[in-house]
């Protein structure tokens, strides 16, 4: 019992997950190297920590992607991105995130620290540690492989107040860059699906490039939002349907790799319903757009950024398209699933 | 992208557009049909009609296969999904169409049947090989562009000695449709935008009747917007010249004979049924195909000895006259309120190639520039 984890060659079994010494085992050779920090190191069943006056955001979200490694990321690094973007879309500074693991009985300790070592990079990258987490394994069957939940707070500038209710009519709309790459990336390994592509997936930490962002267009920035699961296309008709307006957008606009697009052909897709992780879509009263559109490009992560539209009185909550072909269309919600765990 | 973005050219649809204005002025009406659903899909996606002037009206045909199939086979289907023994593969189109009391696949599947979505049938001849104590049934639908690949499917199976590989044959024929539009007189169709996949296996021939016989022009296209364009061009100089003629628009991938190969494996392994239930069509006789005799151990209908039960669409549903041409999608009672992509009530609100669905997702915004003029 006293012995290492055979991290190379075992695999995780019940007992890892039992409260016993071999979980004290897992959690010190995985986790604890991985994202090495004071909070951790205390032993401490929570992390404590001093706060700030203001305002704090805080999030939650789940990690299920199949499969758990996929070209530009894994499930470690798209759960340290995603949590991090989602306080960032509030333009709050990320602080501290927690992580919780549900490992499937049998689940390769090699894949495991792979996943663990590429969370702690992440999280190291972006200056935002993992504070606490918990561990669980389930029989065999009962997941697949690994499931990742976190939770993240982050303090919100003073002054500032994003929120999708705020935007209104006359707002212009801006995308930090080429749409489709995530979701092309991880479909691109399904199994039933598998096809030749160079894309990686654009799962990045966008913190940076909001706290340029809320910088340079201070007060006049009204909402952000990172397009996920169901794409550009969900962000637009949330906010269409939150803020009681409509959008009227240029496709010629929208900025689409080749080989997404390729991709989207064959496979009957729409890239504006394809998930990103590592976009961001802004709203921003005209008078602050030029400033953030020129912050936006100077940081490397929103090189590509547009505006691709804006906000229209309109009472039924239309997301109108000019069509590159020169025709209108209806950019819609997706009915049902494009395709299931992208995230 | 390069074969695609040609296709799609703003500027080149404007010069058409212009010339399809110019050489329609005067009071006349052009009433066109697609009869695909790729067509009309392309016509939605790209704002095709917001190029074209208002006396060239389209008229979306019953080419969705999804579309056309009646409840009673979508029954069938599920009640042989819901054996314990089944593994039901099925196209994307088919898990959510509506069955009888609201029932799909999606929901079979949710309340346990084994359903599985496929991308090519041969996927579902790879699951029979991998699961050889399981039946497995691939539900087969579409037109003559599906057909082949459900043959080639048997075929496998064959080769592989498959003894749980069969399929529920749904496949049915293009001009059995155009024949009874036509014969029925109801929407007023001057001439139609021919099949683009279709006509690749079975040519451009198979239309000729209907310029000789009904004097219907027919303009085969592909399914992007400029070859919908070209041919709409096309099909107005047919009118405007007394013309009625099947031309081929489509002559990077369409021949008049079609796929020899593609037609001879489907004549060998198909027969035309005496009858078969169309949805919006009624019962159209010589109109679908069943397997041969020879290949009975194949078709699931006989192998399970699956019988079809009458079933009633909701009777507010106007899938029926509009896959006929004679109602738009904005005419149905039901289309936004009850029936919209989420929640169909109809199959013509599923399938992305339905005239419904097209122009919930695309459309539906005109209806509001129409309300206020």
């Amino acid at each position: 019992m006293s012995r290492g984890l055979d991290i190379k060659r075992g695999r995780v079994d019940l007992s890892h997950g039992a409260g016993g010494r071999a979980m004290g085992r897992l959690i010190e050779d995985i986790f604890l190297a991985a994202f090495d920090n004071e909070f951790l190191r205390a032993g401490d069943d929570q992390a404590a920590f001093d706060v700030s006056a203001g305002r704090m955001a805080m999030t939650t979200d789940g990690y299920v992607v199949s499969p758990l490694f996929f070209p530009g990321g894994d499930i470690g690094k798209l759960a340290v991105c995603g949590t991090i973007n989602d306080l960032a879309m509030a333009g709050a500074r990320p602080l501290y995130l927690t992580a919780s693991f549900i490992v499937e009985e049998g689940f390769a300790l090699a894949d495991l620290k792979r996943i663990a070592d590429s969370m702690g990079e992440a999280s190291k990258a972006a200056g935002v540690p993992v504070i606490a987490g918990d561990t669980k394994v389930v029989e065999r069957g009962k997941a697949d492989g690994v499931f990742i939940s976190t939770a993240g707070v982050g303090a919100i500038p003073d002054g500032l107040n994003l929120s999708c209710r705020r935007v209104r009519a006359g707002d212009v709309v801006l995308l930090s860059g080429s749409i489709g790459d995530h979701g092309v990336a991880v479909m691109s390994k399904r199994e039933n699906l598998e096809f030749e592509t160079e894309i990686l997936s654009d799962c990045a930490a966008l913190h940076g490039l909001v706290a340029d962002m809320v910088e340079a267009a201070g007060p006049h920035l009204r909402a952000m939002r990172d397009p996920t699961r169901g794409g550009l296309a969900a962000v637009l008709n949330e906010f269409a349907h939150a803020a009681g307006v409509g959008f009227s957008i240029g496709e010629g606009a929208i900025p689409v790799r080749r080989e997404v697009a390729a991709a989207c052909e064959f496979l009957g897709l729409d890239p504006l319903n394809v998930a990103n992780e590592g976009k961001l879509v802004a709203f921003v009263a005209p008078e602050g757009a030029e400033a953030l559109l020129a912050a936006m490009r100077a940081h490397p992560l929103g090189r590509e950024a547009a505006v691709i539209g804006r906000a229209v009185e309109d009472a039924n909550g239309f997301v109108e398209m000019r069509t590159a072909f020169g025709g209108g269309r209806i950019v819609d919600w997706l009915a049902g699933e494009q395709l299931p765990r992208i995230c | 992208m390069k074969y695609v973005d040609e296709y799609r050219d703003g500027a080149l649809a404007q010069k058409i557009a212009a010339t399809i204005a110019r050489e329609t002025q005067g009071e006349r009406v052009y009433r066109l049909m697609e009869f695909c659903g790729g067509h009309t899909h392309a016509i939605s996606r790209y704002g095709l009609e917001d190029l074209l002037p208002g006396n060239v009206q389209l008229i979306h045909g019953p080419g969705c296969p999804v579309c056309v199939l009646p409840m009673a086979r979508i029954d069938l289907g599920i009640a042989c999904a819901r054996r314990p023994e089944v593994i039901m593969c099925v196209y994307g189109d088919m898990m959510r169409v509506p069955g009888s009391d609201g029932a799909s696949f999606l929901k079979a599947k949710a309340e346990g049947a084994d359903v599985r979505m496929v991308y090519s049938t041969l996927d579902a001849v790879r699951i029979a090989e991998a699961a050889p104590e399981r039946e497995v049934v691939f539900f087969a639908i579409g037109f003559e562009t599906t057909t082949p690949p459900t043959a080639l499917a048997i075929r496998a199976a064959e080769k592989k000695g498959l003894k749980n590989f069969s399929v529920i044959c749904n496949h049915v024929l293009t001009p059995a449709a155009m024949t009874a539009i036509l014969e029925s007189g109801e929407c007023g169709v001057e001439g139609f935008i021919g099949p683009a996949h279709v006509s690749t296996v079975i040519g451009s021939r198979p239309y000729e009747i209907f310029a000789s016989k009904y004097r219907k022009p027919v303009v085969i296209a592909g399914f992007e917007p400029l070859d919908v364009a070209q041919a709409i061009l096309m099909l107005v100089r047919q009118i405007n010249q007394g013309r009625a003629e099947v031309e081929n628009e489509y002559i990077r991938a369409v021949t008049r004979e079609g796929n020899a190969r593609a037609q001879a494996e489907v004549a060998d392994l198909f027969e035309l049924r005496d009858t078969f239930e169309w949805r919006g069509l009624g019962f159209l006789l010589l109109s679908a195909l069943k397997l041969r005799e020879g290949y009975a151990v194949y078709d699931a209908e006989i192998r399970f000895g699956l019988v079809e039960k009458p079933a009633k669409d909701n009777p507010a549903c106007e899938c029926g006259t509009i896959l006929r041409g004679v109602k738009k999608p904005a005419e149905c009672k039901l289309f936004g309120t009850a029936c919209t992509p989420e929640t169909p009530m109809g199959s013509c609100m599923v399938s992305p190639e339905g005239a419904c669905s097209a122009h919930w997702t695309y459309g539906r915004f005109r209806e509001r520039a129409r309300a206020a003029e």
